[in-house]
């Protein structure tokens, strides 16, 4: 019980921090701690990301960091290529393609250590930091 | 190769919109990772947006997809609301937490937490 809060706020924390769902951390919160299958868990945590992506994406609003519209139309496509996902899902080799979207993640990883590193040595050659905020 | 790569680069404003949340849904349909993982990249490195500016419009759009998608699974009857509730209603606390400490981190440092957590939603996709 209380392992299953913690990790709830631990995902809490992940998603409004890095804008991502935390179903990486509610997924295993419900299948090792609250013993749901693992079909059970992939769709119950969708019911748990709805208030967290509320509370997060309404804190980020009064921060100014919402593009409403834009928020908008990318939700209503992505609920469409899920319709898509889920049936191509069915007759494309799985285990092909997992890797593939796992090669294109650690890419995607790469890049934003990349832009990280840049900055890391532009910000020695500067004697004083710059502030956190702003861009 | 290279047209194909500019012209991605030059495609209007609303079509990589659209692509973005295009690519977001299919990939969460055929492997059950977060639209987040997909939607933050694409908004920084394809449509120039920053860090905060990214996780904040990614977060709005999210409510949309989990909305729609546990209806659907409710509708197989695969949500267990108590459950839901007992992860989620702290995970509200630590979102609360996380975007406003988002606000003092500098956003090299968010673009390399959000690397760790490519990296780790990669190993976790290729061992289940």
């Amino acid at each position: 019980m209380i392992a299953a809060i913690v990790m709830g706020a631990a995902a809490g924390v992940v998603s409004g921090l890095l804008g991502v769902g935390g179903g990486i951390l509610f997924v295993p919160a419900l299948t090792l701690v609250l013993s749901l299958s693992q079909v059970k868990a992939e769709a119950t945590s969708l019911l748990a990301i709805i208030p967290v992506a509320l509370a997060g994406a309404a804190q980020q609003y009064r921060y100014g960091n919402v593009r409403v519209r834009d928020g908008a139309v990318l939700g209503a496509l992505s609920a469409l290529g899920v319709l898509a996902g889920v049936a191509l899902a069915n007759v494309l080799p799985d285990r092909d393609l997992k890797l593939g979207f796992a090669a294109l993640m650690l890419v995607t990883a790469a890049q934003f250590f990349r832009r990280w590193l840049r900055t890391r040595k532009a910000s020695a050659d500067r004697p004083v930091e710059p502030r956190a905020r702003g861009e | 190769m290279d047209h194909l790569v500019s012209g991605l680069m030059l495609a209007p404003r609303t079509f990589k919109l659209a692509a973005t949340g295009t690519a977001a849904g299919l990939f969460s349909g055929l492997f059950g990772v977060g639209g987040g993982t997909v939607i933050v990249p694409l908004l920084v490195l394809w449509l120039g947006y920053g860090v905060r500016e990214a996780t904040g419009t990614s977060l709005a759009a999210i409510v949309v997809i989990a909305a729609i998608a546990t209806l659907a699974q409710g509708a197989y009857g695969n949500v267990v609301v108590s459950k839901g509730l007992l992860v989620g209603v702290p995970a509200v606390g630590g979102a609360l937490f996380g975007t406003w400490f988002q606000q003092r981190v500098r956003t090299e440092t968010i673009g390399l937490l959000f690397a760790i957590l490519l990296v780790a939603v990669a190993i976790d996709l290729v061992v289940s």
